[in-house]
């Protein structure tokens, strides 16, 4: 992913008046403070002109840098993005699984075809949003591939929900538009903690199946 | 030191500056909508400008004072009063032991601050006072304020009681802020374009500054949906998600907008077809579902110009206020 090496780089360059660095899928937004960055770095064409000419040498300094991928030359900014996949477990049955047979009926499979389907990728967490917490992960299969939900309905936190090509999880109870076939007991964003949010840009995940006795156990103990 | 909700209002939020820096971990900036009023409030009663404040909306609640307070109340005016007698806004008032603040009429605006001397004293979340509703953390318990909430403020140096005339509830200190210019033409509403601002057709390029379009009436702290003559592209959009900020204004597929205010979603995959500039938000957050607006074009170095004045009026301000402040202690 270069548009997290173009976010090191800026980072690491400590660039007076930054706010924010947002990676997402295939662009990388900064967020600035205009009277901060050019209190510092006196710029005759405005903070705009300035933040541009950085993000231009960021994108020269990182050519070639993927960082997370295989054969990336990049360093490596969070270790997870290089680690072991985290597993996820994930309960496909009864209650937890609203749209789960209707949507194998959709792909003419059997639930457990759709399970497995969904448990074999390694996926990678391309970006964080919608909600605290919230992973954006790809790629999903392509013969699960489907669309949004008309209009939202709600989700209880942990909601394994797919859309288009990609897969997801509701940190919190929240309307969605996902179809949503699982349920993880695991809490991926807990405010009170020094680190709220359990998932980092990068990360690499697998989902693993549980039964419906083993997500209450999981769930009782929190 | 510390004030209680008697009767809440709308929607009473504790909030501040925002929360920056967590966009990856896809929590938002949040904050107050009128960035301009509640830094004012907090300059008017000797706080720094990023203290918390409380943001309330018509109708507002009641407030009973537990001790002697210096209060600024600024943005909106839902016509304060202090035991029934009107006080005035955007200047620092002393309000006497046991009154009860109270806002019984809407006259203008959508959201209006209550700073108290010395800050509202809570624990930070991720490093802001600011209330995030739909996580339910940050500010005061995660939520809207409610009735018999007791609101601790931070102790204070300034002997208020000898401030106070015999018999009077409350003492209007004499040192005001003049608005006018931050608050000009409220429906003017200045902009830059945003990233997908060339698919517009030419048309729709053209019509946009300077048409007139309704903030609707399900508008709140997460966005403003517009009403007005739908907008086109030259080809169907279709974008990834991407970060969006206070103030992105955002393209439907039918055409109509949505700007994204405090509480908006920290990506988005509407395209984007401009951005208010900062300086207007304070502006923007004052409106009110059916009032319309229209967007005029600025260029960014004028906007940062704009921002920059702004600043430095602030800065001004604040040691206006602390040398105002100063000279009533010794």
């Amino acid at each position: 992913m270069r548009a997290l090496a173009i976010r090191n780089w800026l980072v690491s360059s400590q660039f007076p008046g930054i706010l924010d660095i947002m990676v997402a899928y295939s662009s990388v937004a900064v967020f600035y403070d205009p009277v901060e960055v050019r209190k510092e770095t006196p710029c005759a064409d405005g903070a705009f002109a300035c933040m541009r000419q950085r993000l231009e040498m960021a994108w020269q300094e990182t050519e070639g840098k993927m960082i997370g991928q295989p054969g990336g030359t990049g360093e490596a900014p969070e270790a997870e993005g290089n680690g072991a996949p985290i597993r996820i477990s994930v309960c496909y049955e009864g209650a937890c699984a609203p749209d789960l047979e209707a949507l194998s009926r959709e792909k003419g499979m059997t639930p457990d075809e759709v399970i497995h389907l969904h448990t074999s990728p390694v996926y990678r967490v391309y970006m964080i949003g919608f909600l605290p917490g919230f992973p954006y992960l790809g790629k999903l299969d392509e013969r699960l591939q489907t669309p949004r939900k008309l209009r939202p309905v709600p989700v209880k936190a942990g909601g394994v929900g797919i859309a288009g090509n990609q897969t997801g999880i509701y940190p919190l109870n929240s309307p969605g538009g996902w179809q949503i076939i699982g349920r993880t007991p695991e809490k991926l964003f807990t405010p009170a903690a020094e680190n709220p949010v359990r998932l980092k840009i990068g990360d690499l995940i697998v989902f693993v199946p549980i039964t419906g006795e083993q997500f209450r156990e999981l769930e009782l103990k929190g | 030191m510390s004030f209680s909700i008697i009767k809440p209002g709308l929607l009473d939020t504790i909030q501040d500056m925002g929360r920056t820096g967590y966009g990856n971990w896809g929590i938002p900036p949040g904050g107050v909508m009128d960035r301009y009023a509640a830094q004012v409030g907090n300059l008017l009663v000797g706080n720094i400008q990023q203290e918390a404040v409380m943001e309330i909306h018509f109708p507002g609640p009641q407030i009973l004072f537990e001790q002697n307070t210096l209060i600024a109340i600024t943005g909106a005016d839902f016509s304060p009063t202090v035991n029934d007698q009107i006080i005035p806004r955007w200047q620092p008032v002393v309000v006497r032991k046991n009154t009860v603040l109270h806002f019984p009429s809407l006259v203008q605006g959508a959201r209006c601050y209550i700073s108290v001397h010395g800050g509202y004293c809570m624990d930070k979340w991720l490093e802001s006072y600011s209330t995030n509703l739909k996580a339910g953390v940050g500010g005061w318990e995660g939520r809207p304020l409610k009735k018999g909430d007791e609101l601790p403020y931070k102790e204070n140096t300034i002997y208020f009681a000898g401030l106070l005339k015999e018999e009077s509830d409350f003492e209007v200190l004499p040192w005001r802020v003049n608005t006018e210019k931050v608050y000009r033409l409220p429906h003017e509403i200045g902009f830059i374009p945003g990233h997908e601002w060339e698919e517009l057709t030419p048309a729709a390029q053209n019509n946009f500054p300077g048409d007139n379009f309704l903030i609707h009436p399900s508008s709140d702290r997460m966005g403003y949906q517009l009403k007005g003559g739908p907008l086109l592209m030259d080809r169907p959009v279709e974008l990834v998600s991407s970060a969006v900020s206070f103030g992105t204004v955002q393209m439907l597929p039918n055409g109509q907008l949505i700007v994204l205010m405090a509480d908006h979603q920290t990506t988005g995959g509407y395209p984007r077809i401009a951005h208010v500039i900062s300086a207007h938000l304070p502006k923007l957050a004052q409106l009110r579902p059916c009032d319309t607006i229209q967007f005029k074009p600025v260029d960014t170095i004028a906007a940062e110009a704009l921002l920059k004045v702004r600043q430095k009026e602030l800065h001004i301000l604040q040691r206006a206020c602390m040398d105002h402040l100063n000279e009533l202690v010794c």
